[in-house]
């Protein structure tokens, strides 16, 4: 019963971020909308690796029986969280360059590449 | 008008992503009726390692050499945000010109900042060597020892900071970490069984010295993982604390 509900929420963050991106009228927005984006992922990671009944995969104190969460997908979660907290710390840099550079941060204002002479 | 067109544009996109992530949704298994041949070969894996921690096993020691990749991901990330944040000519810091930090925070945080720095501190060094038995590991707990340091900031100020972070020490912790990382992998290779091999006496699991390798390889990551977010942080702090506000508007 209602076993496709995590991918369904997965989906819908998805979406929810992707609206956010492309109404976004500043870029620490936009920035936080991409990491919406990726937050679904980490849903849809875990939702295939969830077992019914299930535990932590973490062997310290539980037997071997016991029946555990998929160790390969949280890992691969894992990975998924540091590449995003890399990018994001790398987006956010870009942004100030951006405000500094172009005295903006509206992406509706930063059409082309050339610099606006404002002088 | 052309904004009310992106959002149109990108709606029919939405759309169609929607009814095709609905079809394929239909044709997935339920979530926890799936068996997983892999995770079941990843847990025995895992136990004839001796890691107790099944995930670590996966990232570090069945998928090392994809973490070694990892780090560099974020070792790169790191020297960009470094790069992109550095202190260009035209805004040197001029010392009267600005504060250097929460003068005006309540006393009770400055108190909860000194408590907290060392609790968080043996709890990031806790989470980092312990990454092979319960959840945890070099990422995490270098992000929480990290975090650690910036507790100083909001107890005392800008200047305290800086002594507690003198310049270099973290950028050389940061290229040691990644160093240590390849280092345990070429032992690997020296001991005869492959870089990155689990090449260390496995020994019991569930005691703190077992799982070869992986203690290492956490601590490894563990200093570079946390030296990196200290070092990000530390030029996103300079941006919003030396870097005057003229020249940031000028420039």
């Amino acid at each position: 019963m209602l076993s496709w509900l995590p991918y369904a929420v997965a989906g819908w963050i998805f979406l929810v971020g992707c609206y956010g991106l492309v109404t976004s009228r500043h870029l620490v927005h936009t920035v936080v909308c991409l990491n919406v984006v990726q937050s679904s992922t980490y849903l849809l990671l875990l939702a295939v690796g969830w077992t019914r009944g299930g535990t932590a995969p973490i062997f310290g104190d539980i037997g071997r029986s016991r029946a555990v969460a998929d160790p390969l997908v949280q890992a691969m979660t894992l990975t998924d969280i540091v590449v995003g907290a890399a990018v994001t710390a790398l987006l956010l840099a870009l942004t100030i360059q951006i405000a500094k550079r172009r005295g903006t941060v509206d992406p509706r204002a930063l059409r082309s590449f050339e610099q606006e002479s404002e002088e | 008008m052309r904004a009310r067109l992106t959002v149109l544009l990108a709606g029919a996109a939405m759309l169609v992503l929607a009814v095709v992530g609905v079809r394929a949704l239909i044709h997935l298994p339920g979530a926890g009726d799936v068996a997983h041949p892999y995770g079941a070969r990843a847990v025995a894996a895992a136990f004839h390692h001796a890691t107790a921690n099944a995930v670590m096993s996966v990232t570090l020691d069945q998928r090392g050499f994809d973490t070694l990749g990892e780090e560099f991901v974020l070792l790169a990330a790191a020297v960009g945000t470094v790069l992109l944040l550095r202190e260009l000519t035209a805004e040197r810091e001029e010392e009267a010109a600005h504060t250097y930090g929460p003068e005006d925070v309540f006393e009770a945080v400055r108190l909860a900042g000194y408590v907290l720095l060392p609790v968080t501190l043996l709890v990031g060094g806790y989470v980092v060597v312990h990454g092979h038995l319960t959840p945890g590991g070099g990422f995490q707990g270098g992000t929480v020892l990290a975090t650690g340091l910036y507790l100083a900031y909001l107890a005392a100020d800008y200047r305290a900071l800086d002594r507690l972070r003198p310049p270099g020490v973290f950028d050389a912790a940061e290229g040691l970490g990644a160093f240590a990382y390849v280092a345990v992998g070429v032992g690997g290779l020296l001991a005869g069984s492959g870089f990155l091999a689990d090449w260390l006496p496995w020994g019991q699991l569930g005691k703190p010295l077992s799982a070869g390798t992986v203690p290492l390889l956490n601590i490894a990551i563990g200093i570079e993982v946390g030296s990196a977010f200290v070092l990000v942080v530390a030029k996103f702090l300079e941006q919003a604390l030396t870097v005057p506000e003229q020249a940031a508007e000028e420039g």
